[in-house]
């Protein structure tokens, strides 16, 4: 197999993670800060609702988090609770979906497009008080970009094979040197943790780094520059996060944020049970919730509020397997990847597939009909002139009759499919048994596709199961999936657009682009990656997202809505598309009235 | 006399049960796996004699549904669009008996679909996924029994009248299957067919499955049975005139343990038509669009459908009687049996 390229790396990164923040441990004891004279502080000052300080806010977490140091982390509970901790140079809003400064106050870029010159604030503090300055960020990249340390965003920061390079100006100056124009570095800074140096250069030096920012970390061996710090962990129960008193954020008024003095994330497994901890009134926020919950939720609303934020980055499709098996597939198998190649089948299925009823049944209209990779929820980038093509069965038979299919009448009334060699088309759908949403979309398409005199069997598989045959062994016919961009911006799915992708489900990790469409669509990935301004991006990506409809090798469905509540005294609720969907914005998050007393 | 009352009266009953569901296509106003895209869980509708001017009708109607605005999944009666209720109409084609092609359903309504056990997910008719569900339950049910027993009493019988090594291996073998974990065994074995299996063969699977897995009791009862039966009188008497071992057995001594297999008979079928609710409900039984008791009760498995759609529990509701049925059968026909000994015995003891 071929080296996957630096693009390919990027992608992965991007799209299989994370973009939160970071974290770090120290394994001495920490004296108390330097007492040196602090500068004066240059914060940041948040428009929006004023909101008033103190209380604790109880939220409940899909799962115990893995870690909290950022350098290692892959899991989603464990980016959700990084994401309070910790802050990065540069930020993308997740409401206006665009970058703003963060710890970097300014940064300019140079007019050939390969340096960033950032300046950061002056009298950043971490959560334990000591100052942070840029020795702090070339550390941190440091750590980044070391292959022993295994960060799983390292490749973002390789350029065809060459790393970005940092150097320092001043204390508050910082240059990145890239190898290679990039369209969009400064949206990259969003996620990149910067980490204390005081804390981890020696376990660093000693090669312990994947070990520290375990959950049991004591809270005074662990800081990080975001809103909250650790405070206490028990055990598959909760971990409990106090104020950062050294934010570098205020509010209109001048008061320093966060508002909240405690943060406590408690460990409820499964969705169902989240709905009911919050209905009880112990939980104060919920998140990640489907249309069912959420409609039983929203039909007694009293004392909290449910929220729709609108379609978000997550689309849901169906792909056929187009592997090249090679000579040891079944010939039962080849017989159905003839059919899976021929276009005019792909656009039969799509044009017979009903999206409005899968928006309609699955989400209860809390979604969007999907016709590409790109999400209604996806503003900025979202192909306009893609088109919509309403469902049509008689289209799709019509296709059919042109690439040689007809249908045979074997008595019983009903009529079957067969292909020009009178074979009966016959096979599988696999789908996600944890995901009711996805099992019922293919159930729904089973349905569709009879209609057509398709024979489609739903089965049920195990996530980890169905990824291995869509990954690995390769022994599937048909499957429903769906993925979320971890970013607006198009990088995200970048493994999912090249052929060499990792996430290029219907025939993943290609050597060679096995098409000339795909050929197509990696060349217009790889130039909008290096293209320098929005609009040449936005055109090379509106004609890739064409020739991924056209050639529609994912049949894209739906995208549901982000759905989430809160209790009505929450002030500054406000839920975005975008990853963390409520706690983008936990440092203006507060209890209206002093009433939230919930959990232990 | 009483006695033969009772049982002559649960065998009705459940006969009228079972010819209910083996006549479903009948029954049930459509074809099970028809999704009515537009009412997706809608509740049971109400049948109306009266309309809301008051008016009463000789013929009995529906009130069309409509999503209420803003929703969609809370409905009302469209009161301006009465549909009336349809007797003996043509419609789905089914298969009376699995061969007689039909058209013929009992119900149904002039341009309209009639729920009168409300819709799932898919807005497919409750009523027919029920009744057509059944089928595939009760048969497994009733097939299950049967392997069982018929395993049960071959090796009972073996164990209890050849005695020695057979009888030591056998009875061990037989604490072995009742130790085994059989849910597990499933999803083992489940594990190993290929990816996707067609319905029927689902549903064979699971049959064999079940019934080869619960022969262990039976079997020891009917050892029970053969035991004494071997050493009595008339036995022994066939056997000093020379009878053979298969006459002996066929002629005499499996004839005993009747009374024991139909009772456990009565037992096992209602026991098995729950093992197969419960493969089918974690999704080992058959597959999507297929009805079964236990795959209907699996969308309850979901909070938001256990809390807002009660016409889903129905299938649970649904295996009531049958259980009652059985349970009323098996204890008819175990008083019977025992009646019967009790009564043999006094005449034996008269002549």
């Amino acid at each position: 197999m071929k080296k996957p390229t630096a693009n390919f790396k990027r992608c992965w990164i991007l799209s299989t993670l994370l973009l939160s923040a970071f974290t770090f441990i120290g394994r001495r004891a920490i004296a108390s800060p330097p007492e040196k004279t602090t500068e004066k502080e240059e914060l940041l000052v948040l428009p929006g609702e004023v909101g008033r300080r103190g209380e604790r806010l109880v939220v409940s977490l899909r799962g115990e988090p893995k870690t909290l140091n950022p350098l290692i982390s892959v899991d989603t509970p464990s980016r959700e609770v990084i994401g309070t901790m910790q802050a990065d140079l540069v930020h993308i809003n997740r409401a206006t979906q665009l970058t703003e400064p963060a710890l970097a106050k300014s940064w300019k870029i140079s007019p050939d497009g390969l340096r960033y010159t950032l300046v950061l604030r002056r009298g950043l503090k971490f959560s334990d008080g000591y100052p942070m300055d840029a020795d702090d960020v070339l550390f941190t990249f440091r750590l980044y970009l070391d292959e022993k340390v295994h960060a799983p965003q390292r490749d973002l920061l390789i350029f065809d094979g060459k790393p970005v390079s940092l150097q320092k100006v001043d204390s508050h100056t910082i240059v990145f040197q890239l190898p290679k124009p990039y369209g969009v570095m400064e949206r990259m800074f969003d996620g990149w943790a910067i980490l204390p140096r005081h804390l981890l250069e020696k376990p660093y030096e000693e090669g312990k780094i994947a070990q520290v920012g375990a959950l049991t970390t004591p809270p005074n061996q662990w800081a990080g520059l975001g809103p909250f710090r650790l405070k206490e962990y028990v055990a598959g129960q909760r971990l409990v996060l106090e104020r950062n008193p050294y934010y570098w954020k205020t509010d209109a008024k001048g008061n320093r944020l966060p508002y909240l003095d405690e943060l406590v994330f408690l460990f409820v497994p499964s969705a169902d049970a989240q709905v009911l901890r919050f209905q009880s009134g112990e939980t104060g926020v919920i998140s990640r919730l489907g249309a069912e919950n959420f409609s039983v939720l929203a039909r007694d609303q009293k004392d909290y509020a449910m929220v729709d934020a609108g379609p978000g980055l997550e689309y849901n499709f169906l792909f056929f397997n187009l592997n090249d098996l090679g000579e040891k597939a079944p010939p039962e198998m080849i017989q159905k990847q003839k059919w899976f190649r021929d276009l005019k089948f792909r656009q039969a299925v799509s044009s017979a597939v009903d999206r409005e009823a899968i928006v309609r049944l699955v989400y209860q209209g809390r979604g969007a009909a999907l016709w590409g990779l790109v999400t209604p929820g996806n503003r900025r980038w979202a192909d306009e002139k893609l088109p919509h093509p309403p469902r049509s069965l008689e289209k799709a038979r019509e296709l059919l009759k042109e690439a040689g299919f007809s249908w045979g009448v074997p008595g019983n009334g009903d009529s079957w499919l067969q292909d020009s060699n009178g074979k009966p088309v016959e096979f599988s759908i696999i789908a996600q048994s944890s995901s009711s949403e996805r099992s019922k979309m293919a159930a729904l398409i089973q349905d569709d596709l009879k209609q057509l005199g398709m024979r489609v069997q739903v089965v049920p598989l195990e996530s980890r199961s169905l990824l291995n045959r869509v990954t690995q062994t390769k022994q599937y016919d048909a499957c429903v999936l769906g993925a979320a961009s971890y970013d607006a911006d198009p990088n995200s799915d970048i493994n999912v657009w090249l052929s060499s992708g990792g996430l290029h489900l219907w025939n993943p990790s290609q050597a060679h682009p096995a098409t000339p469409w795909e050929a197509e669509i990696d060349r217009l990935i790889n130039e909008q990656m290096y293209a320098s301004t929005f609009e040449q991006r936005k055109k090379l990506y509106d004609r890739a997202q064409e020739v991924l409809a056209e050639n529609q090798p994912m049949i894209f469905l739906v995208s549901p809505n982000i759905l989430a509540g809160a209790k009505n005294t929450i002030g500054n609720f406000h839920p975005a598309v975008l990853e963390p969907y409520v706690f983008w914005n936990v440092e203006q998050l507060y209890l209206k009235n002093g009433t939230e007393n919930a959990a232990r | 006399m009483k006695m033969q009352r009772a049982l002559t009266r649960w065998l009705l009953a459940l006969g009228a049960l079972h010819g209910t569901v083996v006549c479903a296509g009948f029954f049930a106003p459509y074809d099970p796996a028809v999704q009515n895209r537009m009412y997706p869980y809608l509740p049971p509708m109400r049948v109306h004699l009266v309309d809301t001017q008051g008016h009463l009708h000789a013929r009995p109607f529906v009130y069309q549904p409509k999503l209420r605005v803003g929703s969609f999944d809370q409905y009302e009666e469209d009161i301006t669009d009465p549909r009336p209720v349809k007797f003996l109409p043509s419609g789905d084609y089914y298969r009376l008996l699995g061969f007689l092609s039909c058209r013929r359903h009992l119900f149904g309504a002039k341009n309209a679909r009639i729920y009168l056990l409300g819709t799932d997910a898919y807005g497919r008719d409750q009523l027919s996924r029920l009744l057509f569900g059944g089928q595939v339950s009760l048969v497994a049910g009733l097939l299950g029994a049967g392997i069982t027993l018929l395993i049960g009493m071959c090796i009972g019988a073996v164990a209890g009248y050849f005695g020695g090594w057979r009888d030591t291996l056998l009875m061990r073998l037989a604490e072995l299957f009742m130790a085994l974990p059989w849910l597990y065994l499933l999803f083992a074995i489940r594990a190993f067919l290929p990816l996707a299996v067609s319905p029927l063969k689902a549903f064979f699977l699971i049959i064999v499955v079940i019934g080869t897995v619960g022969w262990a009791r039976p079997a020891r009862l009917v050892r029970g049975v053969v035991l004494s039966a071997k050493e009595r009188d008339f036995v022994r008497a066939a056997r000093g005139f020379g009878a053979t071992n298969g006459y002996l057995l066929r002629r005499h001594i499996l004839p005993e343990t009747s009374s024991v297999l139909l009772t456990q008979a009565a037992i096992l079928i209602p026991q098995y038509v729950l093992a197969e609710m419960t493969l089918s409900f974690l999704g080992l039984g058959v597959p999507e669009p297929v009805p079964s008791w236990g795959n209907l009760l699996s969308s309850l498995q979901q909070y938001s459908v256990l809390i807002s759609h009660w016409w889903m529990y129905l299938p649970a509701v649904a295996i009531v009687p049958f259980y009652l049925g059985y349970l009323g059968l098996a204890s008819s026909l175990h008083e019977r049996g025992a009646a019967y000994k009790i009564e043999s015995r006094i005449l034996g003891n008269l002549t």
